[in-house]
């Protein structure tokens, strides 16, 4: 078996892949279909300050090769998390990271700030790209000014690895990432969903609820890999690469394009043993091509 | 043992078309089957297509634990579901199940009535085959539009006393079930009422219930992602907020919902 291991900030993961905010709930969904410590580590759903009952139904619409979500960060509040699903999470062995939203700074500061009491929570992952709310989310992340506000502030009182989401819905989303680099992000995830439509044509009306919502799945995966590629040539800090991933292969070219791990996402509600398969699906490939570690592929794509 | 949820590739043992468009897949479960409860549903990837991005939801229909097979009653839709009714004896689809939860199977001996329409009646053979073994006094009342559209009814009958309404009037009472003349005389004398189907049916249904104070569960069926419980995508308003109806549900308390019935 080759060395797998990789390293995002100071955290040490002993494969490179997590799963994604928003589709591996708090993990404990999982457990009867897998051993979720043999996973890197995990993303708990998007956590706010105050409880959201999110938005209304229909708040999903089936695309090619992906599909449309407006869940609006539907979550029990941060100190729901810390009461009730946190002491569950204590028997995980793997890393645990909380994706941490808001609709001001201050809610971002105030959610992160218990989250920042939780021991067994390796980290934060700072959403500002969350398309699905009508205040915060996505607006800090599409612009260098209020990521770099929000970013800061977070940074003052969180003292663990925080990695930053980006948002593709930007014009250059390398002037973004350096944005928040310079603001204390130890390590930048990406891409979250892009924003998207669906219209049901024989009722002449909008599928979601919302209108539009974000889109994920196979569909948006050669923008992620642009995105990806383009950041890593841009930042110093690590990067987590996601959108689409569904198979081993799809892993690797994040890891070649330059992430240091990746997320499984949407793959998740398809074949809930995804993220563990793609995890033998990369020892295969290192092994196939004789490379003893994973660090000798990543960012090696050859020009 | 109540079944834990797993994902499986189940072979396709036999595969009946019932009528223009709906179609009985029965499929051969490689374990041995633990306690799937009736309303229970499972989640299979439809293959071989490009547009068709997530799995579908199907109820249980029935379940032969000596058999060890499980049978899914399919109604042409769309895309999805025609391919699955397509699919070829001898081939394997994945399926994620048991998933959600089942009705309530009451602890001592009731008068119960099961109503189902269209696609609904499917989640109702299996629980009536589970109420009649436990000796409650099952009634059972299917609607459809037309005697073409009512499927299995010989299955129906072998756990219950078997009802039904169509639209035209080519089978059984002429109306809605809700016309039926078990909703006009009798229906203060069931303790339960079961429903499944279209929802302004299950609306009718639970209007009726709540009128004649009848307990009354239903069983939803919302557009889902994951169908347990991760994607938050398949909610329902309940009294206490957005509820998934795949984890949550798909069976509901009509008291649980915020129905304006």
């Amino acid at each position: 078996m080759a060395d797998l291991t990789t390293t995002i900030h100071n955290i040490k993961l002993k494969n490179p892949v997590l799963t994604a905010s928003g589709t591996f709930g708090y993990g404990i969904e999982f457990d009867d279909f897998f051993d979720v410590n043999l996973l890197g580590g995990f993303i708990v759903k998007g956590t706010t300050i105050h409880p959201r009952q999110g938005n209304p139904y229909p708040r999903m619409a089936e695309t090619s090769s992906g599909m449309l979500n407006a869940v609006g960060l539907q979550n029990g509040g941060a100190q729901y998390f810390a009461s009730d699903i946190y002491p569950k999470l204590s028997k995980y062995k793997t890393n645990i990271f909380v994706n941490v939203s808001g609709s001001t700074i201050e809610e971002y500061v105030a959610c992160a700030e218990i989250i920042n009491e939780l021991e067994h929570i390796a980290g934060i992952e700072l959403n500002i790209s969350c398309p699905n709310v009508k205040e915060g989310g996505m607006a800090f992340g599409t612009s260098c000014p209020s990521a770099t506000a929000v970013v800061s502030a977070v940074r003052k009182i969180y003292k663990k690895t925080m990695i930053v989401k980006l948002s593709p819905n930007v014009t250059d989303i390398t002037e973004i990432a350096r944005a928040v680099e310079g603001a204390g992000a130890d390590s930048l995830s990406l891409i979250n969903t892009l924003l998207g439509m669906a219209i049901n044509a024989e009722a002449r009306k909008p599928v979601l609820s919302t209108i539009t919502g974000g889109l994920s799945g196979p569909a948006v995966k050669p923008i992620a890999l642009r995105m990806v590629w383009q950041v890593s040539n841009a930042v110093k800090i690590p990067v987590i690469g996601l959108g689409g991933i569904m198979n081993a292969t799809d892993a690797i070219e994040f890891l070649l394009a330059g992430a240091s791990a990746v997320q499984v996402g949407t793959a998740n509600f398809i074949d809930p043993l995804a993220a563990v398969k793609i995890i033998e699906g990369i020892d295969l490939y290192l092994n196939r091509h004789k490379f003893n570690s994973l660090s000798d592929i990543i960012g090696c794509l050859q020009m | 043992m109540q079944m834990r949820k797993s994902v499986q590739n189940l072979k396709v043992i036999a595969n009946f078309r019932l009528n223009d468009d709906h179609h009985l897949l029965q499929l051969k479960v490689q374990d041995q089957l633990e306690k799937v409860c009736p309303g229970q549903f499972a989640n299979i990837l439809v293959d071989h297509s490009q547009s068709i991005f997530l799995r579908r939801p199907f109820s249980i229909h029935s379940i032969d634990y000596k058999e060890n097979t499980i049978s899914i009653l399919i109604k042409e839709i769309g895309e999805g579901t025609r391919s699955l009714s397509q699919t070829p004896v001898n081939d394997y689809l994945s399926v994620i199940f048991p998933l959600g939860n089942g009705f309530t199977i009451p602890s001592s001996k009731e008068k119960v009535l099961l109503v189902g329409g269209g696609c609904g009646v499917a989640p109702l053979l299996h629980l009536a085959q589970v109420l009649s073994s436990d000796l409650n006094d099952v009634s059972i009342l299917l609607g459809a539009r037309s005697v073409v559209d009512l499927v299995e009814l010989d299955q129906y009958a072998l756990f219950g006393k078997l009802y039904t309404t169509t639209e035209n009037g080519s089978h059984g009472q002429k109306g809605f079930v809700t016309d039926h003349t078990l909703f006009l005389d009798e229906l203060d004398q069931f303790n339960r009422i079961y429903c499944c189907g279209p929802e302004p049916m299950m609306k009718a249904v639970a209007a009726r219930a709540k009128a004649k104070t009848v307990d009354c569960e239903v069983s939803l069926e919302n557009t889902m992602a994951c169908g347990f419980g991760v994607c938050l995508c398949c909610v329902t308003e309940t009294i206490q907020g957005h509820k998934c109806v795949c984890t949550d549900g798909p069976v509901f308390n009509t008291k649980q919902l915020k129905w304006q019935i």
